[in-house]
Protein backbone atom coordinates (compact mmCIF):
# COMPACT_ATOMS: atom_id res chain seq x y z
CA UNK A 1 0.00 0.00 0.00
CA UNK A 2 1.60 3.67 -1.03
CA UNK A 3 0.20 6.98 -1.36
CA UNK A 4 -0.85 6.87 -4.85
CA UNK A 5 -2.85 3.21 -4.31
CA UNK A 6 -4.99 4.75 -1.69
CA UNK A 7 -4.18 7.81 -0.18
CA UNK A 8 -6.70 7.61 3.19
CA UNK A 9 -5.82 4.45 4.77
CA UNK A 10 -1.55 5.31 3.83
CA UNK A 11 -2.34 8.85 5.82
CA UNK A 12 -4.30 7.06 8.45
CA UNK A 13 -1.59 4.27 8.86
CA UNK A 14 1.21 7.33 9.36
CA UNK A 15 -1.22 9.12 11.27
CA UNK A 16 -1.47 6.14 14.10
CA UNK A 17 1.61 5.44 13.52
CA UNK A 18 2.58 8.93 14.74
CA UNK A 19 0.27 9.45 17.16
CA UNK A 20 0.42 5.91 19.23
CA UNK A 21 4.73 6.85 19.47
CA UNK A 22 3.20 9.80 21.25
CA UNK A 23 1.27 7.72 23.80
CA UNK A 24 -2.04 8.92 22.76
CA UNK A 25 -4.56 5.68 23.38
CA UNK A 26 -6.41 3.81 20.77
CA UNK A 27 -9.24 5.33 21.21
CA UNK A 28 -8.36 9.31 20.68
CA UNK A 29 -6.26 8.38 17.86
CA UNK A 30 -9.40 6.66 16.23
CA UNK A 31 -11.38 10.33 17.42
CA UNK A 32 -8.82 12.32 15.83
CA UNK A 33 -8.44 10.39 12.69
CA UNK A 34 -11.86 10.16 12.06
CA UNK A 35 -12.13 14.04 12.83
CA UNK A 36 -9.65 14.88 10.38
CA UNK A 37 -11.60 12.54 7.58
CA UNK A 38 -14.48 14.28 8.09
CA UNK A 39 -13.16 17.45 8.25
CA UNK A 40 -11.24 17.01 4.84
CA UNK A 41 -14.27 15.97 3.39
CA UNK A 42 -16.66 18.66 4.27
CA UNK A 43 -14.10 21.33 4.06
CA UNK A 44 -13.84 19.34 0.00
CA UNK A 45 -17.45 19.89 0.18
CA UNK A 46 -17.66 23.54 1.15
CA UNK A 47 -14.65 24.69 -1.47
CA UNK A 48 -16.60 22.86 -4.20
CA UNK A 49 -19.81 24.64 -2.88
CA UNK A 50 -18.25 27.93 -3.41
CA UNK A 51 -16.86 26.44 -7.04
CA UNK A 52 -20.19 25.88 -7.95
CA UNK A 53 -21.71 29.53 -7.19
CA UNK A 54 -19.24 30.50 -10.08
CA UNK A 55 -20.64 27.78 -12.17
CA UNK A 56 -23.96 28.49 -11.88
CA UNK A 57 -24.14 31.94 -12.07
CA UNK A 58 -22.01 31.64 -15.07
CA UNK A 59 -24.10 28.69 -16.64
CA UNK A 60 -27.52 30.40 -15.90
CA UNK A 61 -26.31 33.80 -17.44
CA UNK A 62 -25.05 31.34 -20.74
CA UNK A 63 -28.79 30.09 -21.16
CA UNK A 64 -30.18 33.89 -20.97
CA UNK A 65 -27.73 34.68 -23.44
CA UNK A 66 -26.03 37.07 -20.90
CA UNK A 67 -22.31 37.27 -19.97
CA UNK A 68 -22.69 36.41 -16.16
CA UNK A 69 -20.22 37.75 -13.40
CA UNK A 70 -16.93 39.42 -15.57
CA UNK A 71 -15.59 41.52 -13.20
CA UNK A 72 -14.04 39.98 -10.33
CA UNK A 73 -11.23 37.99 -11.56
CA UNK A 74 -10.65 36.10 -14.62
CA UNK A 75 -13.95 35.26 -15.96
CA UNK A 76 -15.41 36.29 -12.29
CA UNK A 77 -13.71 33.67 -10.70
CA UNK A 78 -13.63 35.71 -7.58
CA UNK A 79 -17.41 36.43 -7.76
CA UNK A 80 -18.15 33.87 -5.15
CA UNK A 81 -15.61 35.60 -2.50
CA UNK A 82 -17.59 38.88 -3.18
CA UNK A 83 -20.83 37.16 -2.11
CA UNK A 84 -19.61 35.73 0.57
CA UNK A 85 -18.43 38.86 2.05
CA UNK A 86 -21.49 40.55 1.45
CA UNK A 87 -23.38 37.59 2.77
CA UNK A 88 -21.44 37.52 6.30
CA UNK A 89 -21.65 41.62 6.56
CA UNK A 90 -24.90 41.92 6.03
CA UNK A 91 -27.05 42.86 8.92
CA UNK A 92 -29.28 39.68 9.80
CA UNK A 93 -32.95 40.67 10.41
CA UNK A 94 -35.19 38.66 12.38
CA UNK A 95 -38.99 39.11 12.80
CA UNK A 96 -40.49 40.24 15.79
CA UNK A 97 -42.77 37.39 15.53
CA UNK A 98 -40.64 34.86 14.90
CA UNK A 99 -39.78 31.12 16.71
CA UNK A 100 -36.49 32.18 17.08
CA UNK A 101 -35.05 28.75 18.17
CA UNK A 102 -36.64 27.35 14.83
CA UNK A 103 -36.08 30.00 13.12
CA UNK A 104 -32.44 30.00 13.51
CA UNK A 105 -31.95 26.01 13.54
CA UNK A 106 -33.80 25.94 9.95
CA UNK A 107 -30.78 26.87 8.02
CA UNK A 108 -28.17 24.98 10.03
CA UNK A 109 -30.08 21.75 9.38
CA UNK A 110 -30.25 22.63 5.60
CA UNK A 111 -26.81 22.56 5.54
CA UNK A 112 -26.77 19.93 7.69
CA UNK A 113 -29.02 17.72 5.11
CA UNK A 114 -26.80 17.97 2.16
CA UNK A 115 -23.54 17.66 4.00
CA UNK A 116 -24.30 14.43 5.40
CA UNK A 117 -24.92 13.22 2.74
CA UNK A 118 -20.84 13.61 1.44
CA UNK A 119 -20.52 11.01 4.63
CA UNK A 120 -21.30 8.08 2.18
CA UNK A 121 -20.20 9.81 -1.38
CA UNK A 122 -17.37 7.15 -2.80
CA UNK A 123 -15.23 9.63 -4.46
CA UNK A 124 -12.88 6.54 -5.85
CA UNK A 125 -12.89 2.88 -4.75
CA UNK A 126 -10.61 3.80 -1.99
CA UNK A 127 -11.45 7.73 -1.14
CA UNK A 128 -14.83 7.65 0.83
CA UNK A 129 -15.77 8.74 4.03
CA UNK A 130 -18.09 5.17 4.91
CA UNK A 131 -19.17 2.79 3.29
CA UNK A 132 -22.52 1.65 4.61
CA UNK A 133 -24.46 -1.43 3.89
CA UNK A 134 -27.46 0.59 4.46
CA UNK A 135 -25.98 3.47 2.13
CA UNK A 136 -29.21 4.18 -0.08
CA UNK A 137 -31.58 3.98 2.99
CA UNK A 138 -29.47 6.78 4.02
CA UNK A 139 -29.91 9.15 1.12
CA UNK A 140 -33.34 8.60 1.34
CA UNK A 141 -33.51 9.72 5.14
CA UNK A 142 -30.80 12.66 4.62
CA UNK A 143 -33.39 13.63 1.89
CA UNK A 144 -36.63 14.02 3.96
CA UNK A 145 -33.90 15.82 6.21
CA UNK A 146 -33.69 18.75 3.79
CA UNK A 147 -37.50 18.80 3.43
CA UNK A 148 -38.20 19.47 7.02
CA UNK A 149 -35.67 22.14 6.70
CA UNK A 150 -38.07 23.82 4.50
CA UNK A 151 -40.62 23.20 6.38
CA UNK A 152 -39.28 24.29 9.52
CA UNK A 153 -38.43 27.46 8.01
CA UNK A 154 -41.59 28.30 6.38
CA UNK A 155 -43.39 27.56 9.76
CA UNK A 156 -41.15 29.66 12.22
CA UNK A 157 -40.67 32.51 9.83
CA UNK A 158 -44.14 33.26 11.08
CA UNK A 159 -45.38 34.53 7.68
CA UNK A 160 -48.05 33.78 5.57
CA UNK A 161 -45.87 32.79 2.11
CA UNK A 162 -43.35 31.19 3.98
CA UNK A 163 -45.97 28.80 5.13
CA UNK A 164 -47.77 28.44 1.96
CA UNK A 165 -44.06 27.76 0.70
CA UNK A 166 -43.59 25.63 3.26
CA UNK A 167 -47.09 23.58 2.41
CA UNK A 168 -45.89 23.32 -1.49
CA UNK A 169 -42.71 21.98 -0.12
CA UNK A 170 -44.26 19.12 1.88
CA UNK A 171 -46.57 18.07 -0.80
CA UNK A 172 -43.76 17.86 -3.40
CA UNK A 173 -41.73 15.64 -0.89
CA UNK A 174 -45.31 13.22 -0.09
CA UNK A 175 -45.36 12.95 -4.00
CA UNK A 176 -41.65 12.48 -5.12
CA UNK A 177 -39.85 10.75 -2.18
CA UNK A 178 -42.44 7.61 -3.69
CA UNK A 179 -41.25 7.19 -7.62
CA UNK A 180 -37.50 7.78 -6.05
CA UNK A 181 -37.96 5.17 -3.76
CA UNK A 182 -38.99 2.59 -6.11
CA UNK A 183 -36.56 3.29 -8.62
CA UNK A 184 -33.34 3.07 -6.08
CA UNK A 185 -34.76 -0.60 -6.03
CA UNK A 186 -33.23 -1.05 -9.71
CA UNK A 187 -29.73 -0.13 -8.89
CA UNK A 188 -30.28 -2.22 -5.50
CA UNK A 189 -31.71 -5.45 -7.22
CA UNK A 190 -29.39 -5.48 -10.55
CA UNK A 191 -26.59 -5.04 -8.06
CA UNK A 192 -27.64 -7.02 -5.59
CA UNK A 193 -26.26 -4.42 -2.21
CA UNK A 194 -27.44 -1.28 -1.00
CA UNK A 195 -23.59 0.37 -0.53
CA UNK A 196 -22.80 3.29 -2.83
CA UNK A 197 -19.50 1.77 -3.28
CA UNK A 198 -21.14 -1.52 -4.31
CA UNK A 199 -23.62 -0.58 -6.68
CA UNK A 200 -20.43 1.67 -8.71
CA UNK A 201 -18.20 -1.73 -8.19
CA UNK A 202 -21.27 -3.69 -9.95
CA UNK A 203 -21.83 -1.22 -13.09
CA UNK A 204 -17.48 -1.97 -14.50
CA UNK A 205 -18.75 -4.01 -17.09
CA UNK A 206 -21.99 -2.21 -18.24
CA UNK A 207 -23.76 1.22 -16.39
CA UNK A 208 -27.35 0.83 -15.52
CA UNK A 209 -28.85 3.43 -17.36
CA UNK A 210 -28.16 1.32 -19.91
CA UNK A 211 -29.86 -1.15 -18.81
CA UNK A 212 -33.16 0.96 -16.82
CA UNK A 213 -32.68 4.31 -19.19
CA UNK A 214 -36.52 4.34 -17.64
CA UNK A 215 -35.35 4.38 -14.27
CA UNK A 216 -32.12 6.63 -14.57
CA UNK A 217 -35.00 9.37 -16.34
CA UNK A 218 -37.50 8.42 -13.12
CA UNK A 219 -34.65 9.38 -10.54
CA UNK A 220 -33.78 12.16 -12.19
CA UNK A 221 -37.47 13.63 -12.20
CA UNK A 222 -38.08 12.97 -8.94
CA UNK A 223 -34.52 14.45 -8.05
CA UNK A 224 -34.92 17.63 -9.31
CA UNK A 225 -38.60 17.78 -7.79
CA UNK A 226 -36.71 16.89 -4.38
CA UNK A 227 -34.59 19.57 -4.70
CA UNK A 228 -37.23 22.05 -5.30
CA UNK A 229 -35.64 23.36 -8.35
CA UNK A 230 -37.36 24.50 -11.41
CA UNK A 231 -39.76 23.23 -13.04
CA UNK A 232 -40.70 22.17 -9.11
CA UNK A 233 -39.48 24.98 -7.83
CA UNK A 234 -43.37 25.99 -6.11
CA UNK A 235 -41.80 26.39 -2.73
CA UNK A 236 -40.13 29.48 -3.72
CA UNK A 237 -41.97 30.92 -6.97
CA UNK A 238 -41.20 34.26 -7.11
CA UNK A 239 -44.19 35.57 -9.37
CA UNK A 240 -46.29 33.52 -6.47
CA UNK A 241 -45.09 33.93 -2.95
CA UNK A 242 -41.94 35.94 -3.15
CA UNK A 243 -39.51 33.86 -2.41
CA UNK A 244 -40.98 31.27 -0.48
CA UNK A 245 -39.74 29.67 2.49
CA UNK A 246 -36.78 32.08 2.87
CA UNK A 247 -38.68 35.47 2.26
CA UNK A 248 -37.86 36.18 5.86
CA UNK A 249 -34.29 35.31 5.72
CA UNK A 250 -31.22 37.94 4.84
CA UNK A 251 -27.70 37.71 5.36
CA UNK A 252 -25.50 34.11 5.93
CA UNK A 253 -29.06 32.76 7.27
CA UNK A 254 -30.03 32.92 3.84
CA UNK A 255 -26.67 32.40 2.69
CA UNK A 256 -26.77 28.83 3.70
CA UNK A 257 -30.36 27.99 2.06
CA UNK A 258 -28.46 29.29 -0.80
CA UNK A 259 -25.29 27.15 -0.72
CA UNK A 260 -27.10 24.15 0.33
CA UNK A 261 -29.27 23.99 -2.76
CA UNK A 262 -26.37 24.42 -4.93
CA UNK A 263 -24.40 21.76 -3.30
CA UNK A 264 -27.62 19.59 -2.54
CA UNK A 265 -27.84 19.71 -6.52
CA UNK A 266 -24.67 18.86 -7.28
CA UNK A 267 -24.64 15.89 -5.03
CA UNK A 268 -27.55 14.45 -6.35
CA UNK A 269 -25.63 14.77 -10.21
CA UNK A 270 -23.08 12.80 -8.19
CA UNK A 271 -25.92 10.40 -7.16
CA UNK A 272 -27.06 10.06 -10.33
CA UNK A 273 -23.39 9.44 -11.75
CA UNK A 274 -23.07 6.51 -8.86
CA UNK A 275 -26.59 4.95 -9.05
CA UNK A 276 -26.93 4.94 -13.26
CA UNK A 277 -23.77 5.98 -14.35
CA UNK A 278 -20.88 3.47 -13.05
CA UNK A 279 -19.72 6.44 -10.47
CA UNK A 280 -15.84 6.37 -10.28
CA UNK A 281 -15.65 3.43 -12.37
CA UNK A 282 -16.09 3.79 -16.48
CA UNK A 283 -13.86 2.68 -18.72
CA UNK A 284 -15.40 -0.23 -19.46
CA UNK A 285 -12.74 -2.85 -18.66
CA UNK A 286 -9.88 -1.18 -20.42
CA UNK A 287 -8.41 -0.61 -16.94
CA UNK A 288 -7.63 -3.93 -16.31
CA UNK A 289 -5.16 -3.72 -19.56
CA UNK A 290 -1.49 -3.59 -18.34
CA UNK A 291 -1.02 -0.56 -20.34
CA UNK A 292 -4.00 1.16 -18.84
CA UNK A 293 -3.45 0.13 -15.57
CA UNK A 294 -3.16 3.66 -14.25
CA UNK A 295 -6.53 3.99 -15.06
CA UNK A 296 -7.75 2.69 -11.94
CA UNK A 297 -6.00 4.83 -9.81
CA UNK A 298 -8.15 6.53 -7.14
CA UNK A 299 -7.10 10.39 -8.45
CA UNK A 300 -8.37 9.54 -11.54
CA UNK A 301 -11.20 7.68 -10.50
CA UNK A 302 -12.29 10.49 -7.74
CA UNK A 303 -11.51 13.41 -11.35
CA UNK A 304 -13.81 10.39 -13.66
CA UNK A 305 -16.62 10.96 -10.75
CA UNK A 306 -16.27 14.59 -10.42
CA UNK A 307 -16.86 14.94 -13.98
CA UNK A 308 -20.22 12.48 -14.21
CA UNK A 309 -21.19 14.47 -10.76
CA UNK A 310 -21.30 17.99 -13.08
CA UNK A 311 -22.49 16.44 -16.32
CA UNK A 312 -25.76 15.48 -14.02
CA UNK A 313 -25.67 19.05 -12.02
CA UNK A 314 -25.49 20.82 -15.69
CA UNK A 315 -27.92 18.22 -17.07
CA UNK A 316 -30.01 19.91 -13.81
CA UNK A 317 -29.11 22.93 -14.50
CA UNK A 318 -30.50 22.60 -17.84
CA UNK A 319 -33.81 21.55 -16.93
CA UNK A 320 -34.11 24.05 -14.34
CA UNK A 321 -33.50 26.87 -16.72
CA UNK A 322 -35.78 25.92 -19.93
CA UNK A 323 -38.87 24.83 -18.24
CA UNK A 324 -41.37 26.97 -17.00
CA UNK A 325 -43.21 26.41 -13.47
CA UNK A 326 -45.78 23.54 -13.16
CA UNK A 327 -49.14 24.36 -11.06
CA UNK A 328 -49.63 22.22 -8.06
CA UNK A 329 -52.73 19.90 -9.20
CA UNK A 330 -50.31 19.19 -12.07
CA UNK A 331 -47.20 18.50 -10.02
CA UNK A 332 -49.16 16.08 -8.49
CA UNK A 333 -51.03 14.80 -10.94
CA UNK A 334 -48.42 14.07 -13.33
CA UNK A 335 -46.90 12.28 -10.04
CA UNK A 336 -49.69 9.92 -8.83
CA UNK A 337 -51.06 9.26 -12.05
CA UNK A 338 -48.16 8.80 -14.43
CA UNK A 339 -44.69 8.31 -12.36
CA UNK A 340 -45.42 6.04 -9.29
CA UNK A 341 -47.31 3.70 -11.92
CA UNK A 342 -44.57 3.75 -14.44
CA UNK A 343 -41.76 3.57 -11.40
CA UNK A 344 -43.44 0.28 -10.37
CA UNK A 345 -43.90 -1.42 -14.12
CA UNK A 346 -40.48 -0.70 -14.09
CA UNK A 347 -39.46 -2.16 -11.30
CA UNK A 348 -41.85 -5.66 -11.46
CA UNK A 349 -40.71 -6.04 -15.29
CA UNK A 350 -36.47 -5.70 -13.79
CA UNK A 351 -37.10 -7.71 -11.00
CA UNK A 352 -38.51 -10.34 -12.59
CA UNK A 353 -36.40 -10.34 -15.90
CA UNK A 354 -33.36 -10.14 -13.73
CA UNK A 355 -34.36 -12.93 -11.81
CA UNK A 356 -35.12 -15.26 -15.15
CA UNK A 357 -32.23 -14.45 -16.92
CA UNK A 358 -29.82 -14.70 -14.28
CA UNK A 359 -27.92 -17.69 -15.60
CA UNK A 360 -27.96 -16.38 -19.19
CA UNK A 361 -25.23 -15.10 -21.44
CA UNK A 362 -24.59 -11.35 -20.19
CA UNK A 363 -25.67 -10.15 -23.82
CA UNK A 364 -28.83 -11.73 -23.60
CA UNK A 365 -29.69 -10.48 -20.32
CA UNK A 366 -28.59 -6.91 -21.68
CA UNK A 367 -30.59 -6.99 -24.28
CA UNK A 368 -33.98 -8.58 -22.72
CA UNK A 369 -33.93 -5.82 -19.68
CA UNK A 370 -33.05 -2.70 -22.42
CA UNK A 371 -35.81 -3.82 -25.00
CA UNK A 372 -38.16 -4.47 -21.96
CA UNK A 373 -37.73 -0.86 -20.91
CA UNK A 374 -38.37 0.70 -24.48
CA UNK A 375 -41.42 -1.55 -24.85
CA UNK A 376 -42.31 0.19 -21.63
CA UNK A 377 -41.86 3.27 -22.84
CA UNK A 378 -42.92 3.02 -25.54
CA UNK A 379 -46.75 1.66 -24.13
CA UNK A 380 -46.68 4.64 -22.18
CA UNK A 381 -46.58 6.76 -25.04
CA UNK A 382 -49.14 5.27 -26.68
CA UNK A 383 -51.22 5.54 -23.35
CA UNK A 384 -50.89 8.81 -23.40
CA UNK A 385 -51.90 9.49 -26.77
CA UNK A 386 -55.01 8.40 -26.84
CA UNK A 387 -55.56 10.00 -23.40
CA UNK A 388 -54.85 13.05 -25.20
CA UNK A 389 -56.23 12.47 -28.26
CA UNK A 390 -59.80 11.65 -26.04
CA UNK A 391 -59.60 14.25 -24.17
CA UNK A 392 -59.52 17.27 -27.04
CA UNK A 393 -62.38 15.02 -28.92
CA UNK A 394 -64.32 15.63 -25.51
CA UNK A 395 -63.43 19.69 -25.42
CA UNK A 396 -64.59 19.90 -28.89
CA UNK A 397 -67.74 18.09 -28.32
CA UNK A 398 -68.35 20.36 -25.50
CA UNK A 399 -67.49 23.68 -27.15
CA UNK A 400 -69.99 22.38 -30.15
CA UNK A 401 -72.44 21.77 -27.73
CA UNK A 402 -71.86 24.93 -26.34
CA UNK A 403 -72.52 26.97 -29.79
CA UNK A 404 -75.41 25.14 -30.80
CA UNK A 405 -76.90 25.80 -27.47
CA UNK A 406 -76.15 29.53 -28.03
CA UNK A 407 -77.24 29.84 -31.52
CA UNK A 408 -80.59 28.25 -30.37
CA UNK A 409 -81.31 31.26 -27.50
CA UNK A 410 -80.18 33.63 -30.37
CA UNK B 1 -12.20 -3.14 10.73
CA UNK B 2 -13.41 0.36 11.02
CA UNK B 3 -16.71 1.37 12.87
CA UNK B 4 -18.43 2.92 9.82
CA UNK B 5 -21.11 4.36 12.28
CA UNK B 6 -18.83 6.02 14.56
CA UNK B 7 -17.53 7.49 11.65
CA UNK B 8 -20.66 8.98 10.92
CA UNK B 9 -21.53 10.43 14.32
CA UNK B 10 -17.85 12.42 13.89
CA UNK B 11 -19.11 13.39 10.59
CA UNK B 12 -21.97 14.96 11.72
CA UNK B 13 -21.39 16.40 15.09
CA UNK B 14 -18.67 18.15 12.42
CA UNK B 15 -21.44 18.68 9.78
CA UNK B 16 -23.53 20.45 12.86
CA UNK B 17 -20.30 23.23 13.36
CA UNK B 18 -18.91 23.66 10.07
CA UNK B 19 -22.21 25.64 8.91
CA UNK B 20 -22.11 27.43 12.60
CA UNK B 21 -18.81 29.02 11.95
CA UNK B 22 -19.91 31.61 9.19
CA UNK B 23 -23.37 32.19 11.21
CA UNK B 24 -20.97 32.90 14.33
CA UNK B 25 -18.64 34.95 12.28
CA UNK B 26 -21.55 36.99 10.56
CA UNK B 27 -22.91 37.69 14.31
CA UNK B 28 -19.61 39.25 15.10
CA UNK B 29 -18.99 41.69 12.36
CA UNK B 30 -22.64 42.00 10.64
CA UNK B 31 -24.31 45.47 11.63
CA UNK B 32 -26.90 45.12 14.19
CA UNK B 33 -29.57 48.03 14.17
CA UNK B 34 -33.11 46.43 14.60
CA UNK B 35 -36.20 49.09 15.14
CA UNK B 36 -39.68 47.70 15.13
CA UNK B 37 -40.42 48.64 11.52
CA UNK B 38 -37.75 46.59 10.34
CA UNK B 39 -38.68 43.68 12.09
CA UNK B 40 -42.25 43.26 11.32
CA UNK B 41 -43.25 40.38 8.97
CA UNK B 42 -42.60 41.02 5.17
CA UNK B 43 -45.30 41.06 2.92
CA UNK B 44 -44.05 43.27 -0.07
CA UNK B 45 -44.65 46.82 1.92
CA UNK B 46 -48.30 46.18 2.59
CA UNK B 47 -49.23 45.72 6.38
CA UNK B 48 -49.78 41.74 7.37
CA UNK B 49 -53.36 41.50 8.10
CA UNK B 50 -53.57 38.35 10.80
CA UNK B 51 -51.33 35.92 12.16
CA UNK B 52 -50.00 33.30 9.39
CA UNK B 53 -50.16 30.87 12.23
CA UNK B 54 -53.43 29.47 11.63
CA UNK B 55 -55.44 25.89 11.24
CA UNK B 56 -54.67 25.75 7.46
CA UNK B 57 -56.30 23.20 5.48
CA UNK B 58 -53.57 20.74 3.96
CA UNK B 59 -55.43 19.83 0.61
CA UNK B 60 -53.30 17.09 -0.03
CA UNK B 61 -54.31 14.67 3.19
CA UNK B 62 -55.63 12.08 0.92
CA UNK B 63 -51.97 12.33 -0.59
CA UNK B 64 -50.26 12.11 2.70
CA UNK B 65 -52.27 8.66 3.36
CA UNK B 66 -51.35 7.11 0.09
CA UNK B 67 -47.46 8.25 0.70
CA UNK B 68 -47.30 6.92 4.01
CA UNK B 69 -48.86 3.42 3.04
CA UNK B 70 -46.26 3.09 -0.39
CA UNK B 71 -43.47 4.28 1.82
CA UNK B 72 -44.10 1.37 4.58
CA UNK B 73 -44.42 -0.69 1.25
CA UNK B 74 -40.98 0.37 -0.07
CA UNK B 75 -39.35 -0.54 3.29
CA UNK B 76 -40.88 -4.42 2.74
CA UNK B 77 -39.17 -4.23 -0.38
CA UNK B 78 -35.96 -3.93 0.02
CA UNK B 79 -35.17 -6.67 1.72
CA UNK B 80 -36.95 -8.65 -1.12
CA UNK B 81 -34.46 -6.81 -4.15
CA UNK B 82 -31.62 -7.28 -1.63
CA UNK B 83 -32.37 -10.86 -1.85
CA UNK B 84 -33.17 -11.39 -5.36
CA UNK B 85 -30.98 -13.46 -7.13
CA UNK B 86 -31.08 -15.85 -3.90
CA UNK B 87 -34.99 -16.06 -4.31
CA UNK B 88 -36.96 -18.80 -6.01
CA UNK B 89 -38.88 -17.59 -9.03
CA UNK B 90 -42.46 -18.04 -6.92
CA UNK B 91 -40.54 -15.17 -4.47
CA UNK B 92 -39.97 -12.76 -7.12
CA UNK B 93 -43.74 -13.73 -8.57
CA UNK B 94 -44.84 -13.42 -4.78
CA UNK B 95 -43.57 -9.39 -4.87
CA UNK B 96 -44.97 -8.89 -7.65
CA UNK B 97 -48.52 -9.55 -6.61
CA UNK B 98 -47.80 -7.76 -3.44
CA UNK B 99 -47.21 -4.64 -5.47
CA UNK B 100 -50.48 -5.40 -7.65
CA UNK B 101 -52.28 -5.23 -4.50
CA UNK B 102 -51.06 -1.90 -3.66
CA UNK B 103 -51.94 -0.93 -7.70
CA UNK B 104 -55.51 -1.84 -7.29
CA UNK B 105 -55.35 0.47 -4.03
CA UNK B 106 -54.08 3.07 -6.35
CA UNK B 107 -55.88 2.87 -9.09
CA UNK B 108 -59.52 2.25 -6.85
CA UNK B 109 -58.32 6.17 -5.25
CA UNK B 110 -58.17 7.02 -8.87
CA UNK B 111 -61.67 5.89 -10.23
CA UNK B 112 -63.17 7.18 -7.18
CA UNK B 113 -61.33 10.79 -8.18
CA UNK B 114 -59.66 11.27 -5.01
CA UNK B 115 -56.45 11.96 -6.91
CA UNK B 116 -57.52 15.31 -8.12
CA UNK B 117 -57.10 18.72 -6.23
CA UNK B 118 -59.92 19.94 -4.62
Amino acid sequence: MNFWNDPLHFLAEQLTAMLSRWGLPTAWITFIEFFLGAMALIVFAMALDIGLVWVERKVVARFQDRLGPNRLGPFGLFQPVADIIKMVIKEDITPATADKFLYNLAPVLAAVAVIALWAILPLASTIYGADLNVGLLYVIAAGALGTLAVLIAGWASRNKFALLGAFRMVASLISYEIPMVIVLLVPTLLAGTMSLRGIAEAQRSIWFALLSPLACLIFLISAIAELGRAPFDLHEAESEIVAGYHIEYSGMKFGWFYAAELLHAFTFGGLLAILFFGGYTGFFGLEKLPAFIWLDNPFVQAAVFLAKAMVGYWVIMWVKYSLPRVRIDHLLAFNWKFLTPLALVVLVSTAILHRALMEAPRWQYGMALWLANLVIAWITIEILRVQARRQRRHQRAASQRQQTAQEQTV
Amino acid sequence: MRNEWLYIGVFLIVAIIVPLVPLGFAALVAPRKPNPTKRLTYECGVETVGDAWVQFKAQYYIFALVFLIFDVETVFLFPWALALNRLPMFAVTEGAVFLGILVAGLVYLWRKGLLEWQ
